[in-house]
């Protein structure tokens, strides 16, 4: 594999910028990787070369004109399927929008073109992002780049991996209770969840309105904030965007010191249900950040035991209103029913339905509607309700003792295709660990803390408060530099080489 | 209100099934009529999580109605409002038949 590949973002837009390489050969370089290796990892359900290139040779006219360019013009990124692209399908990985070419971007997507970003295609999810393997894909699963037998995690498999098989610098996912960190605990990759409303909404399309966030899926934690830059800001388009600056969040992954800085271990998300090697690999890195300088104490979530049952009830109930508009009427597929002469449009749309959705969208369609029936309502979604309130507050009480809060990630390591298809409740609990910050709104980063004795990677998930997501970043890129350390590089140095296609 | 159970029957999940507009077939009721009831088990434990005195919370950061200035923006063009139409005629969404045939 070349050193463009290998580089990181940062790096590439150092040389960039010295004019050292092109963004047409960098471009070039991910998209023949891409066509090399993703046959084995179906990171990708969309590839746009002829796209990608043209914003990279546009990139490299300016920067040769002279114009003042974002540092990261040039360097190619990966966005997940769930965010709509103006003439690029957008599926959000289910067959009800099979073909569907979006006549917008999302402004989350109207910002990576602003900044000169190309964009390499879109990345295979989860359905409607409810899953955390990208088994629940319309179009297939992605697959693991450090052991293809295995998931990347979900439901932005399909980002975690493309970074992560060096298919992209950079990539977009979104997280509603984990679909960012989680798969870059299974990949050995960084990503970030930032405060809710910190990136705007618009043209995502939704899962859980009052849960969702997109953010930056990497190789590195600079790298991450590089990208957390473009895409942040303020949105009049999204009612729930954020009025006020972006955290320096750039800053604060170059300053990466913890001298005195009060890290809180959340007694509620580790021991047991947790693999051995995933708490051992924790404890470790805990031990280097004390050794810098960091002061670390446990401190108790109690409700945080609760948030699994409160996120199954509120994201289903959401997710069920939110996923009423694929009616068949406007723009995706539309089925009629068999044996049907001359159906009415609600026949059309309970058949359309019945064949565009996936098993495991059906089942929270369904438990979503029943969380919200009259009768119900109070006793399930009005008591979920409330264990939000209980778990914000405390977050509150926990950041009045801490700057930051850390667990492991994910309770295990990357599992087998198929090992948890049969059991719901097996996979939700993938993200036992991630969906306080969800319910909360506030942010959260993963970074890899080492491999377990499978060989396969194991994440550490920081929380700060809300609008503080400098504070991850800062955490972030000192434990990540402890860690390269020891290694004596990146943990991404040490996956199997992929074999290439030619 | 009656207390809910988590005995949720097939006949129940048909009856949900219909208000999601979904045509599940006889296979997917069976299933799901043997899932749920393990799902809404597992969650039924926030009824008794917190207290009557605590504040039900929506969002994650306070929400109020947004105003923007009464200015005129580009729209969408019919054209690419209709792009991804099923079915369309001139320039409307062509849509099946509204009522049944009872109405």
């Amino acid at each position: 594999m070349t050193d463009v590949l290998r580089s990181t973002a940062a790096e590439l837009a150092d040389r960039l910028a010295a004019g050292e390489i092109s963004s047409v050969e960098v471009t070039q370089a991910h998209l023949d990787r891409i066509g090399a290796t993703d046959d084995a990892i179906h990171a990708f359900l969309h590839v746009d070369a002829d796209g990608a290139l043209a914003t990279a040779r546009e990139a490299d006219t300016r920067r040769a004109a002279g114009d003042e360019v974002h540092p990261l013009a040039g360097v190619p990124v990966a966005v997940k399927d769930v965010i709509t692209t103006k003439g690029l399908p957008t599926t959000a990985g289910s067959r009800i929008l099979e073909g569907w070419v979006p006549p917008y971007d999302a402004t989350v997507t109207k910002r990576l073109k602003a900044a000169g970003l190309p964009i390499l295609g879109k990345t295979n999810m989860d359905e409607f992002a409810m899953g955390s393997s990208t088994e629940h894909s319309g179009y297939g699963p992605t697959r693991n780049p450090w052991d293809t037998a295995r998931i990347p995690g979900g439901s932005g498999g399909g980002s975690a991996a493309a970074v992560a098989a060096f298919q992209a610098p950079l990539a977009v996912g979104t997280d509603t209770g984990g679909s960012i960190r989680q798969p870059a605990a299974m990949t050995g990759s960084v990503g970030v969840k930032p405060t809710y409303g910190g990136v705007s909404r618009y043209g995502l399309i939704a899962l859980a309105s009052s849960l969702d966030q997109a953010g930056p899926v990497t190789r590195s934690v600079l790298d991450a904030a590089l990208l957390h830059e473009v895409i942040a800001g303020h949105d009049p388009c999204d009612s729930t965007s954020i009025e006020g600056p972006v955290p320096a969040v750039v800053d604060a992954a170059r300053r990466a010191d913890v001298q005195g800085l009060r890290i809180g271990v959340v007694r509620e998300l580790g021991g047991e249900g947790f693999q051995a090697d995933v708490s051992a690999r924790f404890t470790e890195a805990l031990a280097l950040l004390e050794g810098a300088g960091a002061e670390v104490v446990e401190v108790s979530c109690p409700s945080f035991e609760h948030a699994l049952a409160a996120y199954y009830l509120i994201l289903p109930s959401e997710a069920s209103s939110n996923l009423a508009r694929f009616d068949a009427m406007r723009y995706g597929i539309r089925v009629r029913p068999d044996g049907v002469d001359d159906p009415s449009a609600e026949q059309v749309m309970a058949a359309t339905r019945d064949a565009g959705f996936g098993d495991e969208v059906k089942r929270r369609i369904i438990l979503g509607t029943y969380a919200l029936s009259s009768g119900y309502y109070d006793a399930y979604y009005g008591s979920a309700q409330k264990v939000r309130t209980l778990i914000a507050r405390d977050f509150e009480t926990a950041f009045q003792q801490v700057d930051v809060l850390v667990s492991p990630t994910s309770p295990t390591t990357a599992f087998p295709l198929g090992d948890k298809l049969d059991d719901p409740l097996a996979m939700y609990l993938q993200d036992v660990a991630t969906i306080p910050a969800n319910l909360a709104g506030v942010p959260g980063l993963s970074l890899p803390s080492g491999l377990a004795s499978d060989g396969l990677p194991t994440g550490i998930q920081f929380l700060a408060p809300a609008m503080a997501d400098e504070r991850l970043y800062n955490v972030g890129a000192a434990l990540e530099r402890l860690l390269h350390e020891q290694w004596g590089g990146p943990i991404l140095d040490r996956a199997p080489e992929l074999e290439v296609a030619r | 209100m009656t207390e809910p159970v988590s005995g949720i029957t097939r006949a129940d999940v048909a009856h949900l099934a219909d208000l999601a507009r979904i045509s599940l077939s006889d296979d997917e009721l069976d299933h799901l009529a043997t899932e749920l009831p393990a799902i809404l088990e597992h969650v039924a434990v926030v009824q008794q999580a917190a207290g009557d005195d605590v504040t039900p919370m929506s969002h994650p950061i306070p929400v109020s109605n947004v105003f923007r200035a009464d200015e005129v923006v580009p729209s969408l063009a019919p054209e690419e409002a209709l792009a991804g139409a099923p079915e369309r005629e001139e320039q409307r969404f062509l849509v099946p038949k509204i009522l049944g045939e009872e109405s």
